[in-house]
């Protein structure tokens, strides 16, 4: 079992930062027009739906809901023990000219989010991407900054951090866990 | 993920967990293929070679497209106009072709086994696209995955494959791809071309193509290769045709819709009629793009297992 050290957010503070990260971006975007999200599977997909609802709430404009699988662009797809599953990329609408905002969970080493600009870079050319992350946990490897932080969290590098909602996990939090090596 | 074998021989002893695994990597990766810019970077500065011993269009096209679509290397080889003409034998042309250093050979010969030799000589990555009379394993691969677009599954369905059993690596890899992912496989054809026990690989037999058609929910047609006529297998291509020719007079009889494949080249007019070839319930082009999705996803696999092994 993993060891649970905190509680970072809870149902009722996920509720509100989302909130909150929903409307930065129409606030930093003048509106809802001419957006698309773009979430990464799995859990920045989730995100990303629940965000496109809020959006939706506070402008009365739905923007476009892509779903970005980034497997195949991973530079450590060959290099792991267990090869992550390739799944179906599945962004409806053209890319083009969109100021996309990418949404995924946390944001660690940056790896996965260079991932993602270059398999966003292969499906369009959108205006502009902005990166927009429910958690910060610092640690860095590449010059990548988020453009919306739901949490900044310092931590270290045995820890982990483990986003869990309702849709993937049957409840909404966030948790700062002990990583199985160290416990 | 990674496979439970580092090298594709072929499908004897592939579990239903690889079978389903490379399908659903094949569907994944079909999505790219229909994009503006049908590229993925995952095997950058990995490198396959193709050896083909053998005559090949669809496959070595659909192989070496499936190698640049995910950014590999790729060199060919073709038998003719290298050294195999200047004496060369096998196990010095791939232990040299090896020490350029290369990860992955894609191999056809006219011989059953060269795959399975080749993994004694050198350390690469072995994928099997087809073996003499023995198996075509992708091809199988393909046929599965179309069949299994069409219908969701594989399991309880009924497949004929009509034609040329004996002598066809289709038919081979076919029978125990499908026989293990729970479908139930009929071979038809002139007694000539079946070979005699084949029922022991957990498979149906009639020689009567009317009981086939009844019978079946797809047919795998075979491509009857004219050279066997002149071994006197069968009489004439006439007499071929009217016994075994798939006509629309023929499906015509049956009351339900025959899916229809064809792993190709087609000889239109003698294994199967063009209205046949090109009608609704054909399937045939959808299996060649089929075919790049799944060599693709068979790279893929088993680029990752070296690493796996390793540590």
């Amino acid at each position: 079992m993993l060891k649970i050290k905190a509680t970072i957010i809870d149902q009722a503070g996920l509720e509100r930062t989302l909130t909150r990260l929903a409307h930065e971006i129409i606030e930093r975007n003048g509106g809802a027009v001419g957006i698309a999200l773009i979430g990464v599977r799995t859990r920045g997909a989730t995100l990303a739906e629940r965000l496109v609802k809020k959006i939706e709430t506070i402008e009365n404009h739905k923007v476009p809901l892509g779903i970005l699988d980034i497997t195949l662009y991973r530079d450590d797809f060959r290099k792991r023990l267990k090869q992550p599953c390739v799944q179906v990329t599945d962004i409806p609408f053209q890319l083009d000219e969109k100021n996309v905002v990418l949404v995924d969970d946390v944001l660690y080493t940056g790896r996965t989010s260079r991932a993602a600009l270059d398999a966003l870079m292969d499906l369009g050319r959108p205006a502009s991407i902005q990166l927009a992350v429910l958690i910060d946990r610092g640690h860095r490897e590449l010059p990548i900054h988020p453009d919306y932080v739901g949490k900044s969290v310092t931590t270290s590098l045995g820890e982990e951090i483990q986003v869990r909602l309702m849709e993937n996990d049957g409840e909404d939090c966030v948790l700062l866990v002990q990583s199985p090596e160290e416990a | 993920m990674a496979l439970s074998n580092r090298h594709l021989l072929g499908l004897d002893g592939v579990p239903a967990e690889d079978i389903s695994k490379i399908l659903d990597t094949a569907e994944s990766l079909k999505t790219i293929l229909s994009r503006p810019i049908p590229k993925v970077p995952t095997l950058r500065g990995i490198t396959v070679v193709n050896l083909f011993f053998e005559n090949s269009t669809r496959t070595r096209i659909s192989f070496e497209l499936a190698e640049k679509r995910l950014s590999a290397d790729t060199v060919n080889f073709t038998s003719s106009g290298s050294s195999v003409k200047k004496g060369e034998t096998l196990k010095d042309t791939v232990r040299n072709i090896e020490a350029m250093k290369i990860d992955m050979v894609v191999i056809r010969h006219a011989s059953a086994g060269t795959p399975y030799f080749l993994t004694k000589c050198i350390n690469s990555v072995i994928i099997n696209a087809g073996d003499g009379r023995h198996e075509h394993p992708t091809q199988a691969l393909l046929d599965m995955m179309t069949l299994r677009e069409k219908w969701g599954t594989l399991k309880g369905k009924k497949v004929a494959i009509i034609g040329d059993i004996r002598h066809s690596r289709v038919a081979g890899s076919n029978m125990r791809g499908l026989v293990t992912m729970g479908a139930e496989v009929l071979v038809c054809g002139p007694r000539t071309l079946i070979p005699p026990g084949i029922e022991e690989m957990g498979v149906h037999v009639t020689y009567n193509l009317d009981e086939a058609l009844a019978w079946a929910d797809a047919l795998n047609v075979l491509r009857i290769q004219l050279e066997r006529q002149e071994k006197g297998l069968f009489p004439s291509i006439r007499e071929y045709h009217a016994e075994y020719g798939i006509t629309r007079e023929r499906l015509k009889r049956f009351d339900k819709e025959i899916v229809i494949m064809h792993p190709g080249p087609i000889n239109r007019g003698v294994e199967i009629d063009s209205d046949v070839a090109d009608s609704d319930a054909s399937i045939i082009l959808e299996q060649v793009t089929n075919g790049v999705a799944v060599r693709m996803a068979v790279l893929v696999l088993l680029s990752g297992i070296d690493a796996a092994h390793e540590s």
